[in-house]
C-alpha cells in the first residue's frame, strides 16, 4: 500500500510500510562521545543495545570508550530492584572511575516500555552526586539512526545558559549540530569572511562551554535531522530559526551562507567566486558521474541534501528514501532540490518516507541504477547482483560539510564507480 | 542493573537468527523495534544472498494497541514473497517484556501460510546467544522429527554404509566453513558417508532422513548437543562430542568413532590411518619435537575464549608443546563444570568470567609471553605489548579469512601450530630488537616530515595541523606547502590549509 499525496506540481511524497534497515539511534553515542570531551554516555538498555553498539562502533570500542551499558536484568524489568538505587550505584561508580563533567543517560526501547522515569530520577540523582545528568530518549520505537543526535541535542538545549536580554546588544548567531572540530572551524571561518560572528555552537567539545541562548538569538542547523533541536530552540529559548538549505556540497554551503547573510543584512562578498572555484576543482569527479543514476534507499536523513548536491553534479536521482521527512525544517532544502532539478533539467526524484526495503529492491531491479546508496545489509548482496553500492553510514562519519569537504562527498560517491573501471574485465563477478 | 562496557556473547535472538539463517530456505521474522535487525551476516561472511531475516517493527502504535494483525500480516507477506519452508518468529528483549501472545500469532498465521511457522522458544533474560542457538536448533529439529514420527509412512532405516550427521556447524561461527570442509574430508578418509550437515545449508525437507545416520558428530561444545541428545533419546543414535581440535584429541575422537561404528557391526580399524596421519600428514607432532618448539618449553601463556576453543587450545599448549598455561578461562559461565573438568590438569588456574576488565587485569598481572583469546584479548595484548593469537569468537572480519583455515582435523593442527609459534616468535623478535637497540632503520626514517624551509607556519595553522588525524597529517602538510609554494604564500594561515585542500586534485 502506497500513500501518494501531491504536494505541489513538482515534489511527490510517498509513504511506505517502514520496513527498512537502519541503525538504532543509540549509535549517536559513537560520534557524540568523540565530539564531547570529558562526558560519559550511559546507555540504559539490554544486551541487544550493547551488541549493536559494540559491533557498529567496531574498533572504537577498544579505545577506552567513555560509554557503557547499564544492562537491565530480569529483576529490573520486574521492578524487583529500585531504579533510583540501581542508577545511583552505577553513576557513583562512573564518577569514581572516570570523573566525567556530565553523564548522559540514553533511554532505550526497554526503558520506554517499562516506563522508567529517567527524567524524574535524573534531577534528584544529579543533586545527590553533584554531576549534571542529561536524559535523551534515543530509542528505536520512535527514531532512526541520526535522529539520536537530535534527541541528545534537544536535551542539551535546556542546559544552555540564558543571558538577560539587556546584555545582548544585537542578535547573535548560534549554530547547532555536531561536527568534528575541524569542520565546525571551517564553517565558522566561512561566515567570518562575510563579517558574521558565530556566537556559539551546540554542542561544544566541553559541557561547561555550552553557549548561552536567549530570546531573539538566531539559530541555524547544519544537518537535516535536527528538527527536534530546532523546535526546542524556538519554543524553549524563543530563538529565531533560520531555515536554510544545509551546507552540504558547494551549492548547499553557498545557499546556507547566503541565507544567513540575508538574515543579518549583509551582502555576500566573493561567495559566488568561491563556489565557482570549488565546482572547478571538482570537475574531474563530476565528469565521471555526470548522467549516472542514483537510488537512495534511505536510512540517515542526509538523503535530500545529498540528492540535491548529486543532481547539481549532473546525476539522475530516481528515488530518495528517507526515514522521516520534516517538511517545515527541511523546507529550504526541498525548495533548493526542486530548483536544482529545474536548473539541471533533471527529473524531480520521488521522496519515499518510511520506505519498504523489499519493495525498493524490486524497483532497483527494474531501474538498474548506476549506484545504490544503502546500508550494509544490502550492499554485498546487491554487488553480487552487479549493482554498485555505497555504504550510506560513511556519509555520517566522513567530513561532508562546507566548501572544503565537498570533495569528500564525491570521493565516497565515485569510489565504487572508479573501482569498476579497473574490475570491469572481471565480468564473472555478477 | 549491571555496568557493562563490552560483552563476549550476544543476546539470545542473535543465536536464533544464526541458526535460522544457516538453514536453506528458512526465514526469520523478528518482533523488534527499528534498528534491532542489526545482524552481521552479509558483512562478516561477505554473503552474496540477502540475509533471510526481516522485522515486524514494534513502534509506538504497537505499544499502544499491541501488535494485533501486524505480526501475522508480516509473516504472511514473507510467506508469499520468499516462499520459505519454515518461518521462525524470533522474540527480542523488547517483545519479551511486551508479553504479547506470540504463540497465538504463530498458530493463527500458520493456518494462512504454506510455510511452517515456529516461535523460537528463547527467553532473552535467561539465555545468551550460544544457548539460544543450541535451543533453537533443537526446537526446529524436534518439530520436524516429531512430525515425521507421527506420519504413518515413517520407517527407520540405517544407511548401508557407515554414515554420520555433523551437528552444530552454523553461520557466523569461528572458522566454521573451513572446519566443515575439514570434517567432511575426515569422514571421507575414514570411509564414512556424510548423511546430513545440520544446520548449515540444510533444507528442512531433508530432515526426514536424519535417523539414517549411524551416529551424530557434534564437533563444538556450544551448539548441537541438545539436538544430539534428543536424537539419542528418539532413535538411540549415539553421538560423539569430543572436540576434534589438536592431535591427541583428534586421535581420541577417531578412536571413539571406531568404537561406535564397530558396536553397530562395521568392523573398522582406524589405527593405521591415525598413525599415518600423525606421522606424515600433520606437522604438529614433529613440530613438537623440533628445536623450535623446544625453545617454547616453559614459556608462559594464558588462554581465554568460548569453552570449545579455550579448552582445546589449553590442552594443545600444555600437552603437545610443553608451554606453561598460567590460567585458562571461558566466558561460557553456564557450562563451567565441563570446562573446569577439561582443563583442570593442564593449567594452574581456571578462570570463569564474562567481564573483560577482569580478564585485562588478570593478563596485566600475569604478564604472559603470549595470549590466546578473542579479539578483545588481542586488543588488551596490543595495549600491553604482548602478542595474541585469536582462537575464538567474538571476532572481526579478519577472522573470516578467504584462505583455508580450519581449526579442526589434521590440517587444523598445522594451522594451530603456526598460530602458536608465530605469536611467540613475534613477541621474542620484538623483545630482542628492543634489547639490541631497535630496528636500525629507526634513525633514518623520521615519522614526521620536517617543515619546509621556504614557508613559515603560523602557530594557529600548526595547531590546526595537529588536529588532523595522524595517518593523513603528513599528506596534508605536504599538500599545503606545495600549494603555498605554488601560490607564493610564505606565511601559512589556517585558511591556507583549507584552500590547499579545496584546490588539490586527488
Amino acid at each position: 500500500m502506497v500513500f501518494v499525496k501531491q504536494i505541489d506540481s513538482h515534489l511527490q511524497f510517498e509513504c511506505e510500510t517502514g520496513n527498512y534497515h537502519t541503525f538504532c539511534p543509540i549509535s549517536c553515542v559513537s560520534w557524540l562521545y568523540q565530539k564531547l570531551k570529558i562526558v560519559f554516555f550511559l546507555v540504559i538498555g539490554t544486551k541487544t543495545c550493547g551488541y549493536f553498539l559494540q559491533n557498529a562502533m567496531g574498533v572504537m570500542i577498544f579505545a577506552e570508550p567513555r560509554y557503557a551499558m547499564a544492562e537491565l536484568q530480569e529483576g529490573d524489568i520486574l521492578a524487583q530492584f529500585n531504579d533510583y538505587q540501581e542508577l545511583r550505584r552505577l553513576c557513583l561508580q562512573i564518577k569514581n572511575d572516570r570523573q566525567p563533567s556530565v553523564i548522559f543517560w540514553i533511554g532505550t526501547c526497554t526503558t520506554e516500555i517499562i516506563k522508567m522515569d529517567l527524567e524524574g530520577i535524573a534531577p534528584k540523582l544529579e543533586a545527590e552526586i553533584q554531576i549534571p545528568i542529561v536524559v535523551a530518549r534515543a530509542n528505536g520505537l520512535d527514531y532512526a539512526f541520526t535522529q539520536g543526535e537530535d534527541t541528545v541535542l534537544s536535551a542539551l538545549v535546556h542546559r544552555c545558559g540564558k543571558t538577560l536580554k539587556n546584555f545582548v546588544s544585537s542578535p547573535r548567531l548560534i549554530i547547532f549540530g555536531s561536527l568534528p572540530s575541524i569542520v565546525s572551524q571551517q564553517l565558522t571561518s566561512e561566515l567570518t569572511r562575510q563579517g558574521i560572528n558565530v556566537a556559539g555552537w551546540l554542542p561544544t567539545a566541553s559541557y561547561q562551554d555550552l553557549p548561552t541562548i536567549c530570546s531573539g538569538d538566531y539559530v541555524v542547523g547544519i544537518n537535516p535531522f535536527l528538527s527536534r533541536t530546532a523546535t526546542a530552540l524556538m519554543r524553549r529559548r524563543k530563538a529565531k530559526l533560520i531555515i536554510a538549505p544545509f551546507p552540504i556540497g558547494p551549492d548547499g554551503t553557498s545557499a546556507w551562507v547566503e541565507k544567513i547573510c540575508q538574515v543579518f543584512q549583509k551582502k555576500p562578498s566573493g561567495l559566488l567566486e568561491r563556489e565557482t572555484s570549488i565546482w572547478h576543482a571538482l570537475k574531474g569527479d563530476i565528469d565521471l558521474i555526470k548522467g549516472k543514476s542514483v537510488f537512495f534507499m534511505g536510512d540517515n536523513l542526509l538523503e535530500i541534501s545529498l540528492a540535491r548536491f548529486l543532481i547539481r553534479c549532473g546525476m539522475v536521482v530516481y528515488e530518495v528514501g528517507i526515514p522521516y521527512m520534516d517538511r517545515r525544517y527541511q523546507k529550504a532544502e526541498l525548495d533548493l532540490l526542486v530548483s536544482t532539478c529545474h536548473k539541471m533539467q533533471s527529473m524531480v526524484p520521488r521522496i519515499v518516507e518510511k520506505p519498504d526495503n523489499y519493495n525498493q529492491l524490486g524497483r532497483i531491479q527494474d531501474l538498474q541504477p548506476d549506484l545504490v546508496i544503502t546500508g550494509m545489509a544490502h550492499a554485498n548482496p546487491l554487488e553480487a547482483r552487479g549493482i554498485n553500492t555505497k555504504w550510506s553510514v560513511e556519509f555520517t562519519f566522513a567530513p561532508i560539510h562546507g566548501f572544503t569537504n565537498s570533495r569528500d562527498i564525491l570521493d565516497l560517491v565515485t569510489r565504487p564507480l572508479k573501482r569498476n573501471g579497473c574490475s570491469a574485465k572481471l565480468s564473472f563477478i555478477a | 542493573m549491571k555496568l557493562a562496557y563490552w560483552m563476549y556473547v550476544g543476546p539470545a535472538h542473535i543465536g536464533t537468527l544464526r541458526v535460522a539463517s544457516s538453514f536453506r530456505n528458512v526465514h526469520a521474522v523478528m518482533h523488534a523495534p527499528l534498528g534491532d535487525d542489526y545482524f552481521m551476516k552479509s558483512m562478516l561472511e561477505r554473503e552474496r544472498e540477502f540475509t533471510p531475516v526481516s522485522a515486524s517493527i514494534v513502534d509506538r502504535h504497537v505499544l499502544a494497541r499491541g501488535s494485533q494483525q501486524k505480526v501475522m500480516d508480516h509473516i504472511e507477506r514473507q510467506d508469499k514473497q520468499e516462499k520459505p519452508n519454515l518461518i521462525v518468529l524470533t522474540p527480542t528483549c523488547t517483545s519479551s517484556i511486551l508479553q504479547e501472545d506470540l504463540k497465538n500469532f504463530v498458530d493463527r498465521a500458520a493456518l494462512q501460510t504454506s510455510a511452517d511457522v515456529l516461535l523460537a522458544d528463547v527467553n532473552h533474560y535467561r539465555l545468551n546467544e550460544l544457548q539460544a542457538a543450541d535451543k533453537t536448533l533443537y526446537q526446529i529439529i524436534e518439530f520436524y522429527v516429531s512430525k515425521i514420527i507421527r506420519s504413518s509412512r515413517f520407517k527407520e532405516k540405517k544407511t548401508a554404509r557407515p554414515s554420520a550427521n555433523i551437528i552444530g556447524s552454523m553461520s557466523l561461527g569461528f572458522h566454521n566453513q573451513h572446519d566443515l570442509a575439514e570434517l567432511k574430508r575426515l569422514l571421507y578418509d575414514l570411509n564414512i558417508d556424510l548423511n546430513l550437515v545440520i544446520p548449515v545449508g540444510l533444507s528442512v525437507q531433508q530432515i526426514h532422513s536424519i535417523s539414517n545416520a549411524w551416529f551424530n558428530f557434534v564437533p563444538y561444545r556450544e551448539v548441537g548437543r541438545l539436538t544430539a541428545e534428543y536424537l539419542k533419546d528418539c532413535f538411540s543414535m549415539p553421538f560423539i562430542d569430543i572436540v576434534p581440535i589438536g592431535t591427541s584429541q583428534l586421535n581420541r575422537c577417531i578412536k571413539e568413532i571406531e568404537k561406535v561404528l564397530n558396536s553397530q557391526g562395521a568392523n573398522v580399524d582406524y589405527c593405521q590411518y591415525i598413525d599415518e596421519q600423525t606421522r606424515f600428514i600433520t606437522q604438529a607432532p614433529w613440530f613438537s619435537r623440533s628445536i623450535d618448539c623446544q625453545n617454547l618449553t616453559g614459556k608462559r601463556a594464558v588462554v581465554f575464549g568460548d569453552s570449545t576453543h579455550s579448552a582445546a587450545i589449553t590442552k594443545i599448549l600444555a600437552n603437545e608443546m610443553s608451554i606453561k598455561v598460567v590460567w585458562s578461562g571461558t566466558y561460557c559461565l553456564y557450562d563451567h563444570d565441563w570446562f573446569r573438568n577439561q582443563v583442570e590438569n593442564f593449567c594452574d588456574q581456571v578462570v570463569m568470567s564474562d567481564d573483560y576488565t577482569l580478564i585485562a587485569n588478570l593478563i596485566e598481572e600475569t604478564q604472559p609471553d603470549a595470549i590466546f583469546g578473542t579479539q578483545m584479548e588481542r586488543h588488551i595484548g596490543k595495549r600491553l605489548s604482548i602478542p595474541c593469537g585469536v582462537i575464538s569468537s567474538p571476532v572481526h572480519i579478519q577472522n573470516f579469512p578467504l584462505s583455508y583455515r580450519p581449526f579442526v582435523g589434521y590440517e587444523g593442527t598445522n594451522q594451530i601450530s603456526d598460530l602458536i609459534y608465530n605469536s611467540f616468535t613475534l613477541g621474542m623478535e620484538d623483545h630482542l630488537l628492543d634489547l639490541f637497540g631497535g630496528h636500525d632503520t629507526k634513525n633514518f626514517s623520521n615519522n614526521s616530515l620536517p617543515l619546509a624551509a621556504n614557508c613559515i607556519w603560523s602557530p594557529e595553522a600548526l595547531s590546526e595541523l595537529k588536529r588532523v588525524p595522524g595517518f593523513v597529517r603528513n599528506k596534508v602538510k605536504k599538500n599545503t606547502e606545495k600549494f603555498a609554494a605554488k601560490n607564493r604564500i610564505d606565511y601559512i594561515l589556517v585558511d591556507t590549509i583549507y584552500s590547499a585542500k579545496e584546490s588539490f586534485r586527488s
